[in-house]
């Protein structure tokens, strides 16, 4: 008997990364397939493959036993296969039925869109969903869990063999992820093969029936759920004992340098206080979207806050003015480094020198000769490896352009340096040397505030884990308390409570 | 330990960074279109007196002053179109003013100062408002032209002090250099030093590249941008008044579509209309560049009318060919990089 | 009524407000002069002039639903209306329904040359339809040079068509209800006209939902360039003359008349019947400001204002909602 889909060796390059390096995947109907690995691991660009946004190099790939070669997302959609992300992306001005049918509204018979058809479709679509959605209203404001809902009528209406959802549950509520798990588990008892992807294992040992493990850019290992445990996947994901991956040293810790107080910002984050001190490393852990980043962004100067101070070694941090918080001793190394962290068309000098301009300038010039001083010096410490120094960002590997990123901040000698997900998407041995290069810096007294999604990186780098749930600071745990359990607790109490009452 | 070594500055060799950018391929251009004039059109070197070097310069200065900050507002990836109108308002009021019995110098303030407002105006709906720059600076465009032409009605002044015009169009003595020249140079070496030599024009780039970083790296986005705005309507405005004075006329309808040469000028010299690359030196070649293809086309007797369509198709050209360049140049990367 | 509901019925409530503006703007006009409306030229002048307007607000509506902008349409009018005229002249053996066809397919022809650079070049829109704006008018005018359209050039019945009515209804209001009739089916019932709202809305989600964007990118530029052309035939049968500079600076008008309408600078949303009614507010004001004895002068200032104006209160208005949706999300 044929598999659903199938997919053996599949590679993809971007540039000089190898994002896929032989990924296999076997979907079969009427079954839920858990894919996990770390952030990197190459879940994401499969499934872009399978959803035909993204062409591969190499490898076969089998729908319904059938060699397939998809062109385009149409191609793919009209073979069947629906990919729901983790934040979908609607048309803001078009009403939610119309989202549904976009591209093939049905007629009447006089010609003209039949929104009577669709209204009728899609009360039916989200009525069997169990929900709730307005067809006439526009899909701008719509919560994200609504969105989702969108996606998957749509999915339905398409009469998808394969349904892949992308981190789903990530930005949803306790309540949200039940509705979400029901519709799963109601599409899988209609026969469709479903790919749930997700970071929190309670929810894939508690959905799935069937579990495939990548790890950077490769298959490891496909079981069925029930003969697996959680500490085992762990272990295929990590792929290495998690010691050997963080080479941590002692710091001597100091005096408290950045003291946050009440922060809150309506519907993000709520009256969050905690203080981060000299050589120590702070970890804001959590789910994504339970506003990490976002604290991060508004104790920095990005985002606007409504309440709460920032202080810093001891100064008033002004709010909304990263450039104010940079003259204080600040520096942050966002999330997106190619939308976020670089310029990516420029070259690496430029790059390292755009957070010190006002520094390297002379008398209120800037040479590029000046420049080169500075990003020569750092490009060197942090071992980046370019052809020159106006090589654009976009030539290099992604470890390295992290290495411009970091580069670019530790050239402002900052006292406290905020690092969001700073080994997102680079290779295993970049990765360690980021690792060194965070703890060095603790070493020499900086104050490290981190945001990261894998829990491996948190306790093997942190003095101190800090979990945020919906906004909330739920938990403050030392070294020495911080284990998985006792901060994926923290990150998920509350969703339990909720499900419970 | 790894062996500590310096890194190169560039990745390609001098020749072809110096050889292989719009700035030069322009400069080579021009050289080649006087040298072919001179070789082929008769009386090149002495035409009449409409179409001396001198009135080449002449005729080039207001586009080239104007095109000074607005390669700025380019490189952030904005635009403004209303540069063009804003000049005709200055000349509009300062010609008013003048006749109003207002002295020269405090009518030119004045009228300079209108400018700066309706700058700000423009970078006020852009930033604090988040109107896309296109849209507002398109409503501006005809609501600063509609004043212009409203306030001064079909008349024209034209009864400037004539030691003051004439000044103006004149040239430093012993050179075919206008005076103009001075003021433009002036201005040209301010606003390459801010946009090349300053903190704040590695801002402007860094907007243009990615607006975000920009912000993540200390940049006041809002600020940058709400500056160069006014900049462009002070610029604008001032060259409203030279441009009076130079042709002693003040009417509504002075600058009307500059804003297109303008814009023509710098993206033919290379600075990239989604923002984030190119010189001012290249803007200003590619100003150049079109003035002396006009003069050979004066000379040669075609009219006026014929630069509308070389201009406007110069413009085209000159995107697509950037366009395409940049589609190339990522499948080369991609390939090289890949291989 | 909540606070939400009334912005967002202010919102929707933009036709009405339109008409209410339009029938005082007439009727103050009126009371100062009664000749605006009550003679037999004015009436017929009121109801004729809006179809110039229409059919450039309509093609520029579209494009500007589609997140870019034509700002060549007033050039496209401008050399259509003297090839249509020059037609005439030249070869008056052609039948006329022909030379409307022909012109028709010479606007659409010089919308197609924006759309392909634009669409499979990869080139702002601005910056391909600046320079055709000039690129066609000078066209233009190397081709009429101090030439112009004469009245005799006209064949009568063309003249006398743009005059009748049926049943007291302009023929040229007819032809513009028409257009709007063809363009509101197309943009709110057809699955193309739907896929157009939907790249303005979001790009990104468009290419990710495997729509056909070059083609839906192209597609809006050939129907500017068409409804221009139409624009250029109705001018020669109001006019029966023009010179090289028919129609300059009309592609602001369209801008203007289609987001006074209700079209979103940013893509995405507006209604053609809204757009008419933006281009029929902007033609009969433009009629009106003499009789109240505002100089014609100022007419472009008032473009202008309309412009700046409707852009600034959608995105106030726009900023007002999303809050009131954040704090319902929120709550």
């Amino acid at each position: 008997m044929s598999h659903l889909l199938e997919l053996h060796g599949v590679t993809k390059t971007f540039g000089a990364v190898a994002a896929l390096a032989g990924a296999d995947l076997v979907l079969d109907a009427g079954s839920i397939h858990a894919l996990v690995g770390e952030n990197g691991a190459g879940k994401s660009t499969l499934v872009k493959i399978i959803g035909g946004l993204h062409g591969r190099d190499g490898g076969e790939f089998l729908l319904d036993g059938e060699a397939v070669d998809f062109k385009s997302t149409a191609d793919a959609k009209h073979h069947g296969i629906a990919v729901i992300y983790q934040e979908p992306t609607l048309f803001p001005d078009l009403t939610v039925a119309e989202n549904i049918f976009v591209g093939r509204q049905p007629y009447t018979r006089l010609g003209f869109v039949n929104r009577a058809e669709m209204r009728r479709a899609t009360l039916e679509l989200t009525s069997r969903l169990g929900v709730v959605i307005d067809p006439d209203r526009e899909a701008r404001g719509l919560s994200i869990a609504d969105q989702q809902i969108i996606e998957i009528a749509k999915a339905i209406s398409l009469n998808a063999k394969v349904v892949i959802m992308d981190e789903p549950t990530a930005a949803l509520s306790g309540i949200e992820v039940e509705r979400l798990m029901g519709i799963a588990r109601q599409l899988r008892d209609e026969g469709k093969g479903i790919i749930f992807i997700s970071h929190r294992f309670d929810e894939v040992f508690e959905l799935c029936d069937t579990i495939t493990v990548m790890r950077d850019g490769q298959y490891i290992a496909t079981n069925a759920i029930a003969d697996v445990t959680v500490d085992e996947i762990i272990k295929q994901m990590v792929g290495r004992s998690v010691e050997n991956l963080f080479p941590k040293q002692e710091a001597t810790i100091g005096e408290v340098v950045l003291d946050v107080a009440h922060l809150t910002r309506a519907g993000v984050f709520e009256d969050v206080s905690f203080q981060v001190r000299a050589g120590e490393i702070v970890c804001l852990a959590g789910l994504v979207g339970a506003g990490r980043s976002e604290i991060a962004r508004a104790v920095f100067g990005v985002d606007k806050y409504e309440s709460g101070t920032v202080t810093l070694d001891g100064a008033t941090v002004p709010r909304h003015k990263p450039s104010a918080a940079m003259e204080l001793g600040m520096g942050f190394v966002p999330e997106d480094r190619r939308k976020q962290g670089l310029a990516m068309t420029a070259g690496v000098q430029t790059n390292i020198t755009l957070a010190i301009r006002n520094q390297v300038a002379k008398a209120g010039f800037i040479t590029s000769k000046l420049e080169q001083g500075p990003a020569d010096l750092w490009a060197r410490r942090l071992q980046v490896k370019t052809r020159a120094l106006d090589t654009h960002a976009v030539m290099l590997s992604g470890g390295n352009q992290q290495k411009v990123v970091l580069a670019k901040w530790l050239a402002t000698n900052p006292k406290l340096l905020i690092i969001d997900e700073p080994t997102r998407g680079i290779d295993v041995g970049t990765k360690s040397e980021v690792h060194r290069l965070i703890s060095e810096l603790a070493g020499t007294g900086v104050a490290v505030l981190m945001i990261s999604s894998e829990l491996p990186e948190v306790l093997g780098m942190a003095d101190r884990v800090l979990v945020v749930r919906e906004g909330r600071l739920t938990g403050n745990l030392s070294r020495a308390d911080a284990t998985a359990e006792t901060v994926m607790y923290a990150a998920t109490h509350a969703a339990n409570e909720e499900v419970a009452k | 330990m790894t062996v500590e070594t310096t890194y190169r500055r560039h990745d390609r060799p001098l020749w072809r960074r110096l050889l292989l950018r719009p700035e030069a391929i322009l400069i080579f251009a021009i050289i080649l279109i006087v040298v072919l004039s001179i070789i082929g059109i008769p009386n090149y070197l002495r035409p009449n007196p409409g179409y001396t070097f001198t009135t080449l310069l002449l005729n080039a200065v207001p586009i080239l002053i104007l095109l000074l900050p607005l390669t700025l507002i380019i490189a952030t990836g904005e635009i403004d179109i209303s540069v063009g109108s804003i000049l005709g308002l200055s000349s509009a009021s300062f010609g008013l003013l003048f006749e109003a019995g207002v002295p020269l110098p405090l009518a030119a303030v004045l009228s300079v100062i209108i400018g700066g407002l309706i700058g700000a105006v423009n970078g006020f709906l852009v930033t604090i408002v988040g109107l896309p720059s296109l849209a507002v600076t398109i409503g501006m465009l005809a609501l600063v032209r509609g004043i212009a032409v409203g306030i001064l009605g079909t008349t024209s002044v034209t009864s400037f002090p004539p030691e003051v015009t004439s000044f103006v169009r004149s040239s430093i003595p012993g050179t075919p250099v206008p005076w103009l020249i001075v003021v433009f140079v002036v201005l040209a070496i301010v606003f390459g030093v801010l946009l090349h030599f300053t903190a704040f024009g590695r801002g402007v780039f860094a907007i243009g590249l990615s607006s975000e970083t920009a912000a993540f790296s200390g940049v006041n986005v809002n600020r940058t941008k709400f500056i160069l705005f006014v900049l462009s309507g002070l610029t604008a405005a001032l060259v409203g008044v030279l441009f009076t004075l130079q042709y002693s006329n003040a009417i509504g309808s002075n600058g009307n579509g500059f804003e297109l040469r303008a814009i023509t000028a710098i993206v033919l010299g290379g600075v990239s209309i989604w923002g984030g690359t190119g010189t001012l030196l290249g803007a200003i070649v590619g100003g150049l560049f079109i003035a002396t293809v006009n003069k050979s086309l004066q000379v040669l007797g075609i009219g006026d009318d014929a630069i509308y369509v070389i201009t406007g198709s110069a413009l085209i050209v000159s995107v697509v060919i950037a366009s395409v360049a940049s589609v190339i140049s990522t499948r080369r990367r991609v390939t090289t990089s890949a291989t | 009524m909540t606070k939400q509901s009334f912005w967002s019925w202010l919102f929707k409530a933009r036709e009405l407000s339109l008409i209410v503006v339009i029938v005082a703007l007439i009727a103050v006009t009126t009371v100062t002069q009664p000749q605006y409306l009550f003679s037999e030229g004015g009436l017929r002048d009121l109801l004729r002039t809006p179809t110039l307007y229409i059919a450039l607000a309509v093609g520029q509506a579209i494009v500007m639903i589609t997140r870019n902008i034509d700002l060549s349409m007033g050039s496209i009018l401008g050399l259509t209306a003297y090839f249509c005229g020059n037609l005439f002249h030249e070869a008056p053996w052609i039948p006329i329904p022909v030379v409307i066809l022909l012109t028709l397919v010479f606007g659409a022809v010089l919308g197609a040359v924006n759309g392909f650079l634009v669409a499979f070049l990869r080139v702002p829109a601005l910056v391909i339809t600046l320079g055709t704006l000039y690129a066609y008018r000078g066209i233009s005018v190397l081709w009429i040079g101090g030439n112009f359209i004469r009245p005799e050039w006209v064949p009568a019945d063309f003249k006398k068509f743009a005059l009748s009515n049926v049943f007291g209804v302009s023929n040229l209001l007819i032809v513009a209800l028409i257009v709007v009739l063809i363009a509101g089916w197309f943009m709110t019932s057809r699955r193309t006209g739907r896929d157009l709202y939907a790249i303005g809305s979001n790009p990104d989600a468009a290419v990710l939902y495997g729509l056909r964007t070059k083609w839906l990118t192209f597609i809006p530029f050939v129907i500017s360039g068409t409804l221009a052309g139409l624009a250029g035939i109705v001018y020669v049968s109001i006019y029966a003359t023009g010179d090289s500079k028919v129609g300059l600076g009309f592609e602001l008008q369209a801008v203007a008349a289609a987001v006074v309408g209700g079209v979103a600078v940013a893509g995405g949303a507006g209604r053609i019947w809204g757009v008419a009614l933006g281009a029929f507010f902007l033609a009969t004001l433009t009629t009106a400001l003499p009789v109240l004895s505002i100089p014609s002068l100022w007419q472009q200032a008032l473009v202008g204002v309309l412009i700046v104006g409707a852009i600034t209160l959608d995105r106030v208005f726009f900023l007002i909602r999303l809050r009131q949706a954040r704090k319902e999300l929120s709550a």
